[in-house]
């Protein structure tokens, strides 16, 4: 069963790989730079994280090593414990300023 | 494994820690007499056990370590903390603690309306406990650490009175000077270590008594040694702070600048003999600095007004005649001059102490005189004392100052000379201070306490010290009598069994030699004790001021000038240059260099702030920046 997903994984060239996840990633750091929507920005960040997990995951697959995706694993669950925060972090902006502007928040430096 | 020696060994330095520890903590709660008994009675356990360990002393075993515990432990270093009891340390010890008894039950008397006597007492016995360590260490490293306790306790109780500013001063001159003799001996143990690699005394001494006779590296260990001996002995040069130290209660210095503290340079060189007599250099310079302290001290005695400054430099003096028979080898002849020192000068300081207590505080003898009506038992034992310093036959210090005198003689007949005319200028003062003080008529004004006539009698709390060490000084001669009165030298057979150096000393003169020294030096000093007489006997008018006196007297009144030479010499260079570094190295380089990196550091924060926008898309762009300078850093080596 593993062999057929690692098989599977293999049948597109590396390369594919690297540039899906370069755009994966390039889109979630702009997004992150130039949107004021948290959510958004929230999303990005998730963007960033799981293209890296991608590319973690293809490396893993074509060195036969599982290192890699022993390693997704564990971006997975910071990125659960990421979102997690930083959703109530909306929901506490959303509260005090009655809108999702992440700009709002630099009233914190008062 | 603890054999009943060696807690008996154990006991005797235990008791005085326990009572400073005990007194120190409960000073406030004591009340009255209290600590003063407690400290006395501790002290006189002390010298209960010493006194057992002394009777029951085994002829077969002359040196017995007792190790109490393994202290420094460090690669090749091996120092236990242990205590090495043999002749000699037992005869410092009954002499610390024996001498410490007596003072201690006289400064229940002396010190009774002081608010902080238990403090007092405190420190009295952390300094019994100190001084044993000193004399009790069977290493240099013990024997350090008591040196340095004893250096300690004389600041503390040298400053007791510390609303003085000028005692505070005399303090800390006492302490700056030891300083200066300490650095010797902790660079004596330093090259004794890299030599033998130990510093326990009986592997030092059984390694270097196997050396060549004037090895270099003997004869730096042993002047270094000898550099700390002065400072603590004051000798030339470092002796200016002695008699400064007799701003102290006159209990202290009886105990710490007579008998016993300023004695321990003399056991640092005893202790260490064996290494002292293979430095045949050393041994010339120990009995030159001996003999010139000897007459340096008795030289600015005679024109001393102060009854506690005439004793101080009459213990300089007397401590240069110690040296002076350590520098001609002569080891039991110093340690038994230690001996008869401790009782008469002892009791010279505490008959002082009845003086000026009889006198309100009083220091000064051109205001005295006539006491000798009033104060019967001071000026009795003062009396005995004053004879036996001067050295008159039979008392005691006849025999030791003889056998000093005559074992110079075999070596030095100049030193002899010298050591003799200082003998009789000893007399002399020592007789003036005894006509003005007791003799002739009260010419004080006495501003005497609330209540009280005229001048009275001590309490019997401190005369009774006076009395046992009165006799102490008439008898404690026959501890060593010379073989030419019939005598067998005891203390010197005694000695011999603790160290290899002490015993084969002093050339033997023939007898008849012996006796015309001894008809010489004594016809001498009765001559100057009569011209005294003459001068002093029934004087009834004070003295000029040194202004009026001819050149030399002016001199030697003002000390030889030596506390103005050393200020010339160390303290105004010192200032100048502190003054000058002041003005460079501080106001121009290190302040504009402190406060101009603050300055920096709040302008950069100052334009830095700026960054703190608030934005976090700014932050999380100046994050992406970072990551990708790191990154090309990284990729391309730039």
């Amino acid at each position: 069963m593993m062999e057929n997903v690692m098989t599977a994984i293999r049948l597109v060239p590396l390369d594919h790989y690297l540039i899906l996840s370069f755009l994966l990633f390039s889109i979630g750091m702009v997004g992150a730079l130039v949107r004021r929507n948290i959510i958004i920005v929230i999303m990005c960040l998730e963007l960033m994280l799981n293209s890296v997990n991608l590319l973690l995951v293809a490396f893993s697959a074509y060195h036969s090593d599982p290192g890699g995706q022993i390693m997704v694993f564990f971006i997975m669950l910071v990125a659960a414990a990421e979102v997690t925060v930083g959703l109530a972090i909306l929901v506490l902006l959303k509260r005090n300023t009655n809108g999702v502007d992440m700009n709002q928040l630099n009233r914190l430096k008062w | 494994m603890v054999s009943a020696l060696d807690l008996h060994v154990l006991m005797v330095p235990a008791f005085p820690l326990l009572g400073a520890v005990v007194i120190g903590a409960m000073r406030r709660k004591l009340k009255g007499n209290t600590a003063g008994i407690l400290g006395t009675a501790l002290i006189a356990l002390s010298f209960v056990v010493s006194a057992i360990l002394f009777l029951h002393r085994g002829a077969d075993e002359p040196t017995h370590i007792t190790t109490l515990f393994n202290w420094i432990h460090v690669g090749a270093m091996d120092i236990p903390f242990a205590f090495q009891l043999d002749a000699l340390s037992l005869w410092m010890m009954l002499i610390v603690t024996g001498i410490g008894t007596l003072i201690h039950i006289y400064s229940i008397g002396y010190m009774h309306d002081d608010p902080r006597v238990a403090t007092f007492f405190a420190q009295l016995n952390l300094f019994s406990f100190s001084m044993l360590l000193l004399v009790m260490g069977s290493n240099f490293l013990v024997t350090f650490i008591g040196w340095e306790g004893v250096g300690l306790c004389s600041y503390l109780l040298i400053g007791f009175w510390y609303t003085t500013p000028e005692f505070n001063y005399a303090g800390r001159k006492a302490f700056v000077m030891n300083r200066i003799g300490d650095i010797g001996m902790v660079l004596a143990m330093a090259l004794m270590f890299y030599q033998f690699g130990t510093l326990n005394y009986v592997d030092v001494m059984k390694q270097g008594g196997m050396m060549a006779t004037g090895n270099p590296l003997i004869v730096t260990a042993t002047l270094l040694l000898f550099l700390g001996a002065t400072g603590k002995s004051a000798q030339l040069p470092l002796l200016t702070w002695l008699p400064d130290a007799m701003a102290g209660p006159t209990p202290v210095s009886a105990l710490i600048h007579a008998a016993t503290m300023v004695t321990a340079g003399i056991f640092l060189v005893v202790r260490s003999s064996v290494l002292f007599q293979l430095a045949p250099y050393t041994q010339d310079i120990i009995l030159w600095v001996g003999v010139a302290t000897a007459l340096f001290g008795a030289t600015v005695g005679l024109f001393q007004n102060d009854i506690k400054k005439v004793l101080a430099y009459s213990t300089v003096s007397q401590l240069g005649y110690m040296f002076a028979a350590l520098g001609v080898g002569a080891y039991s002849a110093g340690m038994f001059h230690v001996t008869t020192h401790a009782f008469f000068k002892a009791l010279l300081f505490l008959g002082a102490g009845s003086v000026i207590h009889a006198l309100g505080g009083e220091q000064d003898i051109r205001k005295m005189g006539g006491l000798k009506g009033v104060t019967k038992t001071t000026y009795m034992t003062f009396l005995v004392a004053t004879v036996a310093i001067a050295g008159i036959p039979p008392l005691s210090g006849f025999f030791s100052k003889d056998g000093i005198l005559a074992s110079t003689f075999a070596e030095s007949p100049l030193a002899y000379g010298v050591l003799v005319f200082a003998a009789m200028l000893t007399a002399f003062y020592m007789f003036r201070l005894l006509f003005l003080t007791f003799f002739g008529t009260y010419r004080g004004t006495a501003h005497l306490p609330a209540g009280q006539a005229g001048p009275h009698e001590s309490p019997k709390v401190m005369t009774v010290p006076l009395m046992v060490l009165a006799v102490l000084s008439v008898i404690g001669g026959a501890l060593n009598i010379p073989h030419i009165f019939g005598g067998h030298d005891w203390l010197k057979t005694f000695l011999a069994t603790a160290a290899d150096g002490i015993g084969m000393e002093r050339l033997e003169l023939s007898a008849s030699t012996e006796w015309m020294l001894m008809a010489l030096s004594t016809s001498l000093v009765l001559l100057t004790i009569w011209y005294t007489w003459t001068l002093f006997g029934k004087k009834t008018t004070l003295d000029g001021e040194p202004a009026d006196m001819p050149f030399l007297k002016r001199l030697i009144a003002k000390r030889w000038m030596l506390d103005e030479l050393y200020a010339w010499l160390f303290e105004k260079p010192y200032s100048w240059i502190s003054r000058h570094f002041f003005g460079i190295g501080e106001e121009k380089i290190a302040v504009p260099a402190t406060v101009g990196t603050g300055k920096a550091a709040l302008g950069l924060g100052e334009w830095l702030r700026k960054v703190q926008t608030g934005n976090t898309s700014f932050y999380l762009f100046g994050m992406m920046v970072g990551v990708v300078v790191l990154l090309i850093i990284t990729l391309f080596g730039v």
